[in-house]
């Protein structure tokens, strides 16, 4: 099978983020059909004290060789997608997840993430989200812990 | 080397392919006997209901499970010897018609959130021991059985021919089916019956089948282990875990059983139905956290496995050299966990249950078998496990190939890689005193490091080979004992003191002569001498933790209770304490690790619904470890004699190995026992071993005073029925048993301490019948 080699993920341009939320809300009508946004959503935007920061899975494929039944597998534009009606939802990519991008929320047990469909981006309106192109070979991390480390 | 993120379809192991005719196979199948069941949901743990198939007479029911069992015994190994205690008879033994073999799940068993959730519980009448044996096994027949719709399966009888009982869960359907052609041994077996029985040909349908089997060894000894497969969707491959000790697998072959199929028709994550599946999902997920940035610094489980106690051991003193005459060894780093390491294939996960992220289950594959009949093949090698490493380094194979080949085929022969080879390291030391020989090895050199010999004695297990001392030798350390004295071989004090058996069982593998602690951890168990009860090496040896009788006994009280409650729950105990949260060290308890202690109330909290504390808890297991107690007086063991150790276990037999830490011993002469440098010096080794001999016997004794004593036992060892009554037991036939064991044991004179006691100490009770006085 050929592999793909390249994945698109989200770029955060804050100096353009007003705050509005929309692209959360956008994000959990893809996953949960509602406008709830926050846990309910695979995208965060936070606001600290330098302005507004982005949270979202960058693709990188550490949580594919955690899950025990291939719920998780990389399609063929690079995305790592998890299969909800595959996964038994013990929770191990969650937290082995570096950077907390696969989410658990209280309305099901199957965790979810960034599926870089781009519904955020066309929900905001001050064009602060773009889906960019990346090198699977740059980013991909793998789980197995050296001996010794 | 491989390693991460390779797609599931494009991983090969490299391994010889092997082609069957399932449908001949198939159609050769005979079903004996159906039964059609209503599917259930299992509610908050618990499927309510368990399965008897008897082989005999081919009936197949369901029975209760009512709010008291489960009050009373929980689950699990509590079910198990429930059932027992209604099944069997005093007089049963392993090859009775009536003997019963029990898988059991428990409560919390087949929870995904939770590391190590993925237990079953096999128990049975062992051969090796002639009382109930207990075995704790992953692999996914556990908690297919209860999804299947059954908190265990109880099986009575014998078939007249091989056969095969297939729970499929999918159909709700119960067959005793024949099973002519099938392969016998596991590694064979398990994948046919995997690919026959899976409802379509995916990976996915093959990962909802699941195979109990053993092989052709356990048929012709009393180390009979029992395969517990789990399908791994990267391998392509069934592997297995082992319910190991005590010969389960000997039993399960001499009932006619081929093999347990067990197939279900979906899983989620909810399949427990528990009552508060938000909490269950936080406490894994924090666990889970702590694998993913602790493990590494504390274990490194997930790189090696539990063979990153090999180093540990063998720095300590603690790993079984040469029939543990030894505790280290200069060649013991050549099988240190990076060794196997290069070795293991590095493709994640690889726990033996869904959502074990400790993932000690590691794997070689592709390893080309270098004898018997599967010379030249290349399979996958489950394991090596710590014991399995260990029982190669108390044979003096130093070898991580060789030490590959034992652990192939022991694994898919069904024997269990710990008896086979303590006591093949026993019959090594017994061939370097001349006490065995080539001639009476039936032909096989069988000196320490001889692996070649120790892999022809295996296979000659396995092809059913009569000869009297391949015969003999295969039942174990004590009947081999029996034999050499029986013949006037070898000084009786010898070889008692050096076959590391009791209640006849081979030890696990851990040096305990410096621990007294450890080795009443060894001797003070139910089913023998196993360190599933309590590993108390370190809290007593290395951090001094627990330097009184009293303090030991507590230890001896809390960690076989502690470590009791997994199997009633269907759970594994690594990922209590071989990860542990970053401030462990800081709190009251380390040794306990309460931290994790609170996340299994919390946890046994939101899967049943019950409102358990802590104490809950231990309660919990004081009834059934009691019951087992009273099961094993009540089959004609479990008395004080019953608890003997050999002196291996407890110090220097002979004068080698004082010799070999004779600073160590000399020392202890002068500030243990009392003597004078001078003295010590005038001794000679023999007296010098003799008197520590002397002394630690007696300090054995005295543990097991305070012991029992702590446990609500008699100075013989037989729980009381005033304890049993305490613990919430009111069946009267239980309880006269213990009366009239205990009045037994009073009339001859038996309930008496058996410690020496001098100046300025004293036993646990002035009073004689001091139980008398519980309410």
């Amino acid at each position: 099978m050929n592999q793909p080699k390249t994945v698109k993920i989200l770029a955060f341009h804050a100096d353009r983020c007003k705050g509005c939320l929309a692209c959360e809300k956008a994000c959990s009508q893809v996953h949960f059909k509602t406008n709830a946004g926050g846990d309910q959503s695979a995208l965060r935007i936070t606001k600290t004290d330098q302005g507004y920061q982005m949270h979202v899975c960058d693709q990188r494929g550490l949580c594919l060789d955690l899950c025990p039944v291939g719920a998780l597998r990389r399609q063929k534009n690079g995305v790592v997608v998890l299969d909800p009606k595959i996964c038994v939802g013990c929770q191990a990519c969650v937290a082995f997840c570096p950077i907390g991008a696969m989410r658990k929320s209280k309305l099901r047990l199957e965790p979810f993430k960034c599926i870089s469909c781009g519904s955020c981006v066309r929900a905001c309106p001050e064009k602060a989200l773009e889906l960019v192109e990346r090198n699977i070979a740059e980013i991909k991390q793998i789980v197995y812990h050296k001996q010794g480390v | 080397m491989v390693e991460g993120q390779i797609p599931i379809a494009e991983y090969s192991t490299g391994n010889t392919k092997h082609t069957w005719d399932a449908k001949k196979l198939r159609a050769a199948h005979q079903k004996l006997a159906e039964y059609t069941y209503k599917k259930g949901d299992v509610y908050r743990g618990y499927a309510n209901r368990t399965l008897y198939v008897n082989l005999s007479t081919k009936k197949i029911s369901e029975k209760p499970v009512t709010d008291e069992m489960k009050k009373l015994f929980t689950g699990g190994r509590g079910f198990g010897l429930k059932l027992l205690w209604e099944g069997i008879k005093p007089t049963t033994r392993w090859n009775s018609e009536e003997n019963e073999l029990l898988i059991t799940t428990g409560p919390l068993c087949g929870t995904t959130q939770y590391a190590g959730s993925g237990k079953s519980l096999c128990l049975s009448v062992s051969p090796s021991t002639n009382i109930i044996c207990d075995c704790n096994v992953g692999g996914f027949v556990g908690p297919y059985l209860k999804f299947a719709g059954f908190d265990a399966l109880e099986i009575q009888g014998k078939a007249s021919e091989d056969v095969i009982i297939f729970i499929d869960g999918e159909h709700g359907k119960i067959s005793i089916e024949t099973a002519p052609h099938e392969e016998t041994n596991t590694h064979l077996l398990a994948e046919q019956l995997t690919t026959m029985y899976a409802s379509e040909d995916t990976d996915q349908a093959r990962q909802k089948v699941a195979v109990v089997s053993t092989g052709a060894a356990a048929e012709h000894s009393y180390w009979g282990c029992l395969n517990f497969s789990f399908y791994d969707i990267r391998r392509k491959t069934p592997r297995i875990k082992q319910a190991g000790r005590g010969g389960l697998g000997t039993v399960f072959r001499d009932k006619k059983l081929k093999a347990i199929v067990v197939k279900i028709d979906h899983l989620t994550g909810l399949s427990n139905h528990p009552a508060d599946p938000d909490k269950l999902a936080e406490i894994g997920i924090k666990l889970h956290k702590e694998i993913r940035d602790l493990d590494r610094y504390q274990c490194n489980m997930r790189a090696v496995g539990t063979g990153h106690l090999v180093e540990i051991m063998d720095q300590y003193d603690l790993l079984p050299c040469e029939n543990y005459r030894f505790g280290s060894f200069p060649k013991a780093s050549k099988i240190y966990s990076p060794k196997f390491y290069e070795l293991f294939t590095k493709i994640i996960p690889d726990g033996c249950w869904h959502g074990c992220t400790l993932a000690c289950a590691k794997t070689v594959d592709g390893y080309t078998v270098m004898t018997g009949p599967y010379k030249g093949q290349k399979v996958t090698v489950d394991g090596p496990e710590y014991e399995t490493i260990a029982a190669c380094s108390n044979m003096s194979i130093w070898d991580p190939l060789w030490i590959l080949e034992f652990n192939f085929y022991c694994d898919t022969y069904g024997i269990d890689t710990i008896s086979t080879g303590t006591a093949i390291a026993f019959y090594m030391e017994m061939y370097e005193y001349g006490i065995l020989n080539k001639e009476r090895c039936n032909g096989l050199e069988l000196c320490f490091g001889n692996a070649d010999a120790t892999l022809e004695f295996i296979h000659r297990i396995a092809q059913g080979d009569q000869a009297e001392f391949i015969r003999i030798a295969s039942q174990g350390i004590r009947r081999v004992k029996d034999w050499i004295l029986k013949n006037g071989w070898g000084d009786k004090k010898l070889v008692e003191d050096c076959g590391m058996e009791s209640k006849g069982l081979e030890f696990s593998e851990y040096v305990t002569k410096e621990s007294l602690a450890m080795q009443g951890g060894y001797g003070l168990t139910l089913k023998g001498p196993q360190h599933d009860e309590a590993w108390l090496i370190f809290m007593d040896m290395v951090n001094n933790a627990i330097p009184t009788f009293e303090d030991k006994a507590e230890a001896l009280h809390y960690f076989p209770m502690w470590r009791t409650w997994f199997g009633l729950n269907g759970l594994c105990k690594l990922p209590w304490n071989d990860i542990e949260p970053a401030n462990n060290a800081q709190t009251e308890e380390p040794a306990k690790v309460p931290e994790h202690v609170q996340n299994y109330v919390e946890y046994q909290n939101a899967v049943t619904g019950w409102k358990v504390t802590k104490e809950d808890l231990i309660l919990q297991s004081e009834r059934c470890y009691n019951f087992q107690r009273a099961l094993n007086v009540w089959m004609g063991r479990g008395r004080r004699k019953d608890d003997w150790i050999p002196y291996r276990a407890m110090g220097p037999v002979t004068e080698m190995e004082y010799l070999s830490r004779r600073d160590r011993y000399d020392k202890q002469l002068v500030e243990k026992v009392g003597f004078t440098a001078q003295q010590v010096e005038q001794m000679s080794i023999q007296e010098r071993i003799h008197q520590l001999y002397q002394y630690r016997q007696n300090q054995y004794q005295k543990l097991a005073d305070a012991v029992y004593y702590r446990r609500g036992w008699t100075q013989n060892g037989v729980p009381t029925p005033q304890k049993m009554r305490q613990l919430g037991f009111t069946d009267k036939k239980l309880l006269q048993m213990l009366e009239e064991k205990i009045a037994e044991d009073e009339q001859a004179g038996l309930n008496t301490w058996g410690g020496i006691y001098g100046i300025g100490e004293k036993p646990p009770a002035q009073e004689r019948q001091y139980w008398k006085f519980w309410k």
